[in-house]
């Protein structure tokens, strides 16, 4: 009796499954766009535009297919091989490389709206353009800041950077190392993934790391103006002890809870890392938004924005990318921007009086847009597997204080472009 | 051989420390489902919340569609783990008592296929599905989960076939039953701890899967639990740990409730005493 009811069940659901499956046809387009938006507020500005769309397209209609920044890039390797991907494809520059050279994205120059492409600086285009053609919209971005514990700052009497003046590296160490002492610390690291910190951050120091010869081949070197960010991380760690050594194996967000306790003076975090802040701080907690230090190229740091790219495959290429333009029209970027406490990347956005106020810290962040620059490394073929077996445990090891500066050099270069060489031949 | 008394205390010592290693992850997974953020950020984290909150779960029911989620998980793990045991059962009877050179080759050849990674089977598996017209669906999902169990169920099984006397099977014979009888009434019973411990194996791999799912299933609709989970991760790794513990918690129960109400079938003995030596 129990068996035929269980069977009885099984049976049941599974023709409910069956039965569930999409409507048929009405003759309209249906877009599918998968969205990697993850917080509250970013999922429920997505799903709203979406549904706005809807009300006066009917013809058009998009979906809101929910995706993944753990397992996007997988899933979507899957979906193009199978000639199943969405229409529409949320993701961030530097997973768009092997897409785009793949062939599995539209390339968008015609497609996008003249509107669109002159309201986005070019310096943005670049993070999304692969050869000669683009394959995303970059519209949101987020440069990497000091967020501080205000008080500690105020008590020590040490100066306040701001985007106009803000500090040296030189002078970030000796104030990181003024501010520790009694097992407090200057500043707190957080390295888990230390590749694209360190190449991003030394932007600003003019390292580049990555040079493309006159054959189009890219190799790496590791100059004096590579050397100076990992060289400040090692000093504050293993020199002057102004940086916590355990939180070099932290994620961001782990190096909250200390930060939070007053064990740590300042981290370097996203921008975003603000809404962490806003809804994790003890009451009273006084935070401010610090710009990470300059070098000789000012606060130029490398970003690698979001974006909207359009499947190769999707036959409604046209209205996919009429969507696009609608989802980033300069209003709809900024409540794209702060659902996700980050900065737009369109012109006209960026004025938004939302987006400089006192408030969290938006107008510090929104100082620093213009010097927002392509990540140095996303559009070299073999950077992933450089940054996973080389790179990676090269910093680790250096920041970590196992190795010296000649052996991290050696490593970073001699293996890199044994790896960079495989993919250039 | 007796045990001293300073063994037996080592013994459940060990046994203790065991158990609260093995139940840690869980008991800290409770914690958080019911801590509001600050406290989740507080650098001296408690056991018990000084604050409990009901918030992680309604934010995690708001944000994501979980009952939804959790039918999609339900009837996947069922609709596998009942194929699975039906296909199964059989195979493994024929396996077990023709012992020929091919039913040893299938046995290895099932241990073999144990060995394949999921990346090398799931764009093939991806195209013939898509041929189907069985992409985001369940049932699609269904038969590559009974597949994907199917070696390992048809190994369990095997042993517990084995473990059956032949001497019950001829008594009976011996008696008058014919052979589907003998299969029905005395095999089958005496099987019946190994096809629910088989079966909870299925269940239990399919409700905890998450890259065939990933790929195979589009929409929200269909989605299963391991897959909505990944929707409280953020770039980075960044997570929203609250509602992602009071999900997760959730999506524990199932598995807890069904090994709760069958681990007695598991571990009966029923096999006691059937045979006079």
């Amino acid at each position: 009796m129990r068996t035929r009811w269980i069977l009885a069940l099984v049976m049941g659901l599974l023709l409910t499954a069956c039965s569930s499956d999409d409507g048929g046809s009405d003759g309209r387009i249906t877009l599918r766009f998968q969205s990697l938006a993850w917080q509250e507020e970013s999922v429920d500005a997505n799903k709203e535009l979406v549904e706005e769309w809807n009300a006066v397209h009917p013809d058009v209609k998009v979906e809101y297919v929910q995706g993944s920044w753990d397992s996007v890039h997988d899933q979507l390797l899957t979906s193009f091989e199978g000639g199943e991907a969405p229409d529409i494809i949320h993701d961030a520059s530097d997973d768009l490389a092997d897409f785009a050279y793949g062939g599995y994205l539209a390339e968008l120059g015609e497609l996008l709206p003249e509107r669109l492409k002159s309201d986005i600086p070019q310096r943005s285009w670049e993070t999304a353009t692969f050869g000669d053609g683009i394959y995303g919209v970059p519209f949101l971005q987020e440069p990497r800041v000091l967020i501080a514990n205000a008080e500690w700052l105020k008590e020590s009497g040490v100066r306040i950077p701001t985007p106009e003046n803000p500090w040296t590296w030189e002078e970030f160490r000796s104030i990181a190392k003024e501010l520790s002492g009694e097992g407090k610390y200057g500043v707190a690291w957080p390295l888990k993934e230390p590749v694209s910190a360190t190449l991003n951050l030394s932007l600003s120091t003019s390292g580049q790391m990555f040079h493309r010869g006159e054959d189009g081949k890219v190799t790496v070197r590791f100059d004096s103006a590579d050397e100076v960010v990992p060289r400040t991380v090692h000093d504050e760690v293993n020199t002057d002890g102004s940086a916590s050594s355990t939180t070099l194996g932290m994620g961001g967000s782990d190096t909250l809870p200390g930060f939070f306790g007053g064990k740590y003076a300042m981290v370097p975090l996203g921008f975003s890392y603000r809404q962490q802040i806003v809804q994790q701080a003890p009451k009273g907690f006084d935070w401010q938004v610090l710009p990470a230090p300059a070098g000789a190229d000012g606060l130029t740091q490398g970003v690698s924005p979001q974006t909207l790219s359009i499947a190769e495959d999707s036959p409604h290429k046209k209205e996919a990318a009429e969507f696009i333009d609608f989802l980033l029209q300069p209003k709809n970027m900024v409540r794209l921007a702060l659902g996700d406490w980050m900065l737009p990347t369109g012109t006209e956005a960026l004025k938004d009086p939302a987006l400089h106020t006192t408030k969290d810290d938006w107008a510090t962040g929104t100082a620093l847009a213009a010097q927002l620059r392509s990540a140095p490394a996303q559009s070299v073929r073999g950077y992933p597997e450089w940054k996973d077996k080389v790179a990676t445990p090269a910093f680790q090891e250096y920041y970590s204080g196992a190795i010296d500066l000649d052996e991290l050099r050696k490593r970073l270069v001699e293996d890199g472009n044994l790896v960079l060489a495989r993919y250039q031949r | 051989m007796r045990t001293s008394k300073g063994a037996r205390v080592g013994q459940y010592l060990a046994l203790l420390g065991y158990l609260v290693f093995l139940a840690f992850p869980f008991v800290w997974l409770i914690s958080t489902a019911f801590k509001p953020p600050r406290e989740l950020a507080s650098l001296h984290p408690t056991w018990i919340p000084r604050n409990p909150t009901l918030a992680n779960f309604r934010q995690a029911f708001d944000e994501q569609p979980l009952l939804q989620a959790a039918f999609n998980s339900l009837v996947a793990a069922l609709g596998a783990a009942v194929i699975a045991v039906l296909v199964a059962t059989p195979m493994a009877y024929v396996m077990a008592r023709h012992r020929t050179r091919l039913a040893k080759a299938a046995t290895g050849w099932v241990v073999v296929s144990q060995a394949f990674p999921f990346v090398l089977v799931i764009i093939p598996l991806f195209l013939v599905l898509k041929n189907l017209r069985l992409i985001n669906s369940l049932p699609g999902l269904v038969m590559v989960y009974v597949v994907w169990a199917l070696p390992f169920a048809l190994w369990m099984l095997v042993g517990y076939v084995r473990a059956v006397p032949t001497e019950l099977e001829e008594a009976a014979a011996v008696d008058g039953a014919g052979k589907l009888r003998t299969l029905v009434s005395i095999t089958a019973p005496l099987l019946a701890p190994g096809i629910v411990a088989t079966a909870l194996f299925a269940f239990i791999s399919a409700w905890n899967e998450f890259f065939f799912a990933l790929v195979l299933l589009k929409t929200p609709e269909k989605q299963t639990l391991p897959v909505v989970l990944t929707h409280f991760i953020g770039a980075e790794g960044v997570a929203d740990l609250g509602p992602l513990a009071a999900a997760a918690f959730l999506a524990t129960l199932p598995s807890l409730v069904v090994f709760a109400i069958i681990q007695k079938r598991i571990t009966g003995g029923m096999l006691a005493g059937a045979v006079k030596s």
